[in-house]
């Protein structure tokens, strides 16, 4: 720790008041991509235009191409990183939605565009304001999603989800909330450029597949045998990412001095192990969560934040699941007819462990689901509040609750 | 010697295997073949092999025009701006799915040469209407007894309307014609495009040694024009036999098996 604390005052960390989106194009900017592609949709277009008007301004020296749909704003980049281009774009809800079949296409083409999504929930009805349900539809494209809590995460995950993807070839989507980050301003360190520059020179170089004196022919025709090979090195490559992530946060902290984990616990108490309740957020929810165990002084809680959805292998999370009488799961998002999205990831995750108890009798983790903050709907202290009252009286395991029900 | 070896898998008589050859054989080594979903990717061969010697890459339906786009964006960053990047995508990808991003990097003048080879017809998924299909025609989805209702798309007129430097149609029948074509739009800065009239014999149902023999009748009959567009202005290139044009489109139609509704 000593040897960050000496590099952070090193760094003289510039401390400026930005918006997340804002936070997502500063990152972007000193990540000097080589080819920008994007398409409005609201409440990513601020992103977008942050990088038009730095582009414009010389400030960073890309190619933006003004493309007719977030379709086309993929395929564009997917076609930059053939020829070895360091790629952007942002969207959100329905543009995502239409992405859908060139996020397979980057992710079994093991294409490493680096993607800001600002969740957004999906119509109809029309609905701008944030919802996870857009993101986690697209779990299964061979995407690494990493979910943020605050404008400084933000800026953070998109400089690391450069290397990151880089390292494991694979594509990575930075996922924010849809205003309460995307459109808040909160004072974040900005870095020198020196400092970027001196990060991602340690990134692994760029594959790319252009080469004019050895020709050959990508994503063609694939007979079974070599599709499952493929396959079974994306499941590799994609296990791998979990420790890539854990070294890249690593090496983050060794050039900012912030240091980011895959799961992070919050308590009031001294032992991080035994709780009564854990809390597991995503998000902005994480932080209200936080919140609410400091105001209300629940010693009895303690709030887990999640960061990662593939790969799904939260470190520590069964250790801390196996001590707590109830783990509580939080989502913002629904799979209709299931529940939420969040809580089923950590069921299948948690179904190993048994609860540890001083009795000869063992019994499964109790995991609670809770729907909350749909389409955008206030998610505050007093509901966090109402949900761990409903665990103690009526709360059943297997049922995933809308706060609006209980 | 070819850029187009032997072993592809193109079914025989193919033209736009052929029209492929002929593209790379004037665009040169230094260029990037993209290719959508079509007859082309699958004739190019299963992985690990491949019948084509120039950079091939090959992407979703709909995204050819723009996936080039991309392409070249990349290749300029990287400092191969002398390098090609070209399409070769059917009628299905170009008249349908993939109108709108050709739309898109036409509108925005895009560095590419947009290249479709017009079977008229889904021919790699079984013969199935397009929008480029001609009226009265037998496919698996227009069959026998109610054959497609609706004319051919005119693709250049649409194409003429977004203004680009060059729009041009050829056919290997007349390859002096569709080598001086490509010629010029490789010396021509952005977006130009390209219409290769291509017999199907599988398609069509056609004695597969006809495949040229029909591409001339089409253009002598009027059915198919060999023309230029720069600046607005047409200019034929080769105008359709004189006298000769009701006669050509009889044998025309006779010679294959898409208008035999016996």
């Amino acid at each position: 720790m000593r040897i960050i604390d000496d590099m952070w005052r090193a760094s003289k960390p510039n401390k400026k008041l930005m918006s997340g989106s804002d936070a997502v194009a500063e990152a972007v900017k000193m990540a000097k991509v080589d080819v920008i592609s994007a398409y409005p949709i609201t409440p990513q277009t601020h992103i977008i235009e942050k990088l038009a008007s730095m582009c414009s301004a010389g400030e960073l020296d890309a190619t933006y191409i003004n493309v007719e749909s977030e379709h086309s704003a993929m395929a564009a980049l997917i076609g930059a990183a053939t020829a070895g281009a360091r790629t952007f774009t942002a969207t959100a809800s329905q543009g995502l939605a239409l992405m859908h079949e060139l996020l397979h296409w980057a992710g079994n083409g093991r294409v490493p565009v680096v993607m800001a999504v600002v969740n957004r929930a999906l119509g109809p009805g029309w609905n701008i304001w944030t919802d996870q349900t857009d993101s986690l539809s697209q779990r299964d494209t061979g995407w690494v999603q990493l979910y943020c809590n605050n404008a400084q995460d933000v800026f953070d995950h998109t400089l690391m989800a450069f290397p990151l993807a880089y390292t494991a070839h694979v594509p990575v989507m930075v996922v924010l909330d849809a205003y309460l980050l995307s459109h808040t301003y909160e004072p974040i360190d900005i870095p020198k450029q020196e400092t970027v520059d001196a990060y991602l020179e340690e990134m692994p170089e760029m594959l790319y597949s252009i080469d004019f004196d050895n020709p050959a022919s990508i994503w063609q025709l694939t007979m079974p045998e070599d599709y499952s090979r493929l396959r079974r090195q994306l499941q590799k490559n994609m296990n791998d990412v979990t420790f890539a992530y854990q070294s890249e946060s690593g090496i983050f902290a060794r050039h900012f001095g912030r240091k980011h984990a895959l799961t992070e616990v919050y308590t009031l108490t001294e032992d991080k192990i035994q709780h009564k309740n854990l809390l597991i957020t995503t998000g902005t929810i994480t932080n209200t969560a936080r919140a609410y165990i400091d105001a209300s002084k629940r010693f009895d809680t303690a709030v887990c934040n999640l960061r990662m959805l593939r790969p799904f292998m939260p470190q520590g999370l069964a250790g801390w699941a196996a001590k707590a009488e109830n783990v509580i799961v939080i989502d913002r998002n629904l799979s209709p007819g299931l529940g939420g999205i969040w809580a089923q990831e950590v069921k299948a995750w948690l179904s190993p462990y048994k609860r540890e108890s001083s009795s000869a009798y063992t019994q499964p983790v109790q995991i609670y689901s809770y729907i909350a903050g749909m389409g955008g709907t206030d998610v505050t202290e007093e509901t966090i509040e109402r949900i761990l009252n409903h665990v103690e009286t009526d709360g059943e395991c297997v049922k995933s609750y809308f706060v609006e029900d209980i | 010697m070819s850029l187009i070896s032997k072993g592809h898998i193109a079914c025989q008589g193919c033209v736009a295997l052929s029209t492929a050859r002929l593209v790379l054989d004037v665009m040169g080594p230094k260029t990037v073949v993209v290719i959508p979903a079509c007859c082309i990717s699958v004739c190019n061969g299963a992985y690990p092999s491949a019948a084509f010697g120039v950079p091939v890459v090959n992407c979703a339906f709909e995204t050819a025009a723009i996936t080039a786009a991309g392409i070249r964006a990349g290749l300029d960053k990287r400092g191969d701006e002398d390098a090609h990047v070209i399409t070769l995508a059917g009628d299905g990808g170009t008249y349908d799915i993939g109108l709108q991003a050709l739309s898109g990097a036409a509108e925005r003048n895009d560095n590419i040469i947009y290249i479709c080879y017009d079977n008229e017809a889904y021919m790699n998924t079984g013969i199935q209407r397009s929008s480029s299909t001609p009226i009265e025609a037998i496919t698996m989805t227009t069959p026998k007894a109610t054959p497609k209702k609706e004319s051919k798309k005119d693709i250049l007129s649409i194409m003429a309307a977004h203004r680009v430097p060059y729009i041009a149609s050829a056919t290997i029948a007349y390859p002096k014609d569709f080598r001086k074509k490509l010629e010029k739009a490789k010396e021509i800065e952005g977006f130009r495009f390209l219409l290769a009239f291509s017999p199907c014999p599988t398609g069509w149902k056609f004695d597969p040694k006809y495949g040229i023999k029909m591409a001339k009748l089409a253009v002598n009959a009027g059915i198919f024009p060999l023309i230029e567009i720069e600046n607005g202005e047409v200019t034929w290139t080769r105008e359709p036999k004189k006298g000769k044009r009701t006669e050509s489109a009889e044998e025309y139609m006779r010679l294959q098996g898409r208008f035999d509704y016996e």
